[in-house]
């Protein structure tokens, strides 16, 4: 198969700092003059949902859409949290040696043509509907979808 | 520089990290013709790897990159 000059990832993770570090790369490569495909998939849904967006329709799905409410901005590192404390101080410490923020990365990797595909098996078992993603995200898609971009792409990572 | 070039544009980068350098290099770029060059002034010592890189991948010509004190001055050529 003909392999273009693509990037594919999947997003698996929600974590501040891995979604952060996915970003960098997605629009670092856009700027390289690559082809960039997103596919979020579990945690990684977070980052490209809606900002008000409370999920869930069972009492477990809304269970999980309260904890994990809010937008790209709520999301913590992977170490170090501590109930936000830690997401309060890496987001200081990153503003403050002029770093972008993750919602600017998100906002250039989208204005940059970075394609964003949401997982459309995550969506249904964490209860979150297609009106709760970003408007700039395709549809919904399943693996196929992805292995498709996977198998033109020059690089393929999973975040 | 026996010959300095005169670049038709000039890019202020500085203040700014990873991956911003290249990811407003490439915005810069895109809007210039072919042959065309653009000096970027940076601060971030990762552009010394990042924009050679940059320019290989992306099929543009690095003309020159060097440090003058605290900055980094570069100046590319857009060839694609």
């Amino acid at each position: 198969m003909a392999t273009d000059n693509k990037l594919s990832m999947v997003v698996f993770s929600g974590d501040m700092d891995k979604v952060m570090a996915a970003f960098i790369i997605a629009t670092g490569a856009a700027a390289s003059g690559m082809d960039v495909t997103m596919f979020f998939t579990f945690w990684g849904l977070k980052a490209i949902q809606k900002d008000s967006s409370l999920t869930g329709k069972g009492l477990f799905g809304r269970m999980l859409g309260l904890m994990n409410r809010g937008g790209i901005d709520t999301i913590g590192p992977s170490r170090f949290n501590f109930g936000g404390m830690g997401r309060w101080m890496m987001k200081t410490m990153m503003r403050s040696k002029n770093v972008a923020s993750l919602r600017e990365l998100r906002d250039m990797a989208i204005e940059m043509g970075v394609k964003i595909m949401p997982c459309q098996m995550s969506m249904d078992v964490l209860e979150i509907g297609t009106d709760k993603m970003l408007p700039q995200a395709t549809a919904p898609v399943g693996v196929a979808a992805f292995i498709e971009e996977a198998s033109h792409s020059k690089a393929t990572m999973f975040i | 520089m026996a010959d300095p070039i005169k670049p038709d544009q000039i890019l202020d980068l500085k203040g700014l990290l990873c991956p911003m350098p290249v990811v407003k290099l490439s915005m810069a770029v895109k809007k210039l013709q072919a042959g065309q060059t653009i000096e970027g002034i940076a601060t971030d010592p990762g552009v010394m790897a990042d924009i050679p890189a940059w320019a290989r991948t992306s099929g543009n010509e690095l003309l020159s990159i060097e440090q003058q004190g605290k900055e980094y001055h570069f100046i590319v050529k857009k060839t694609a």
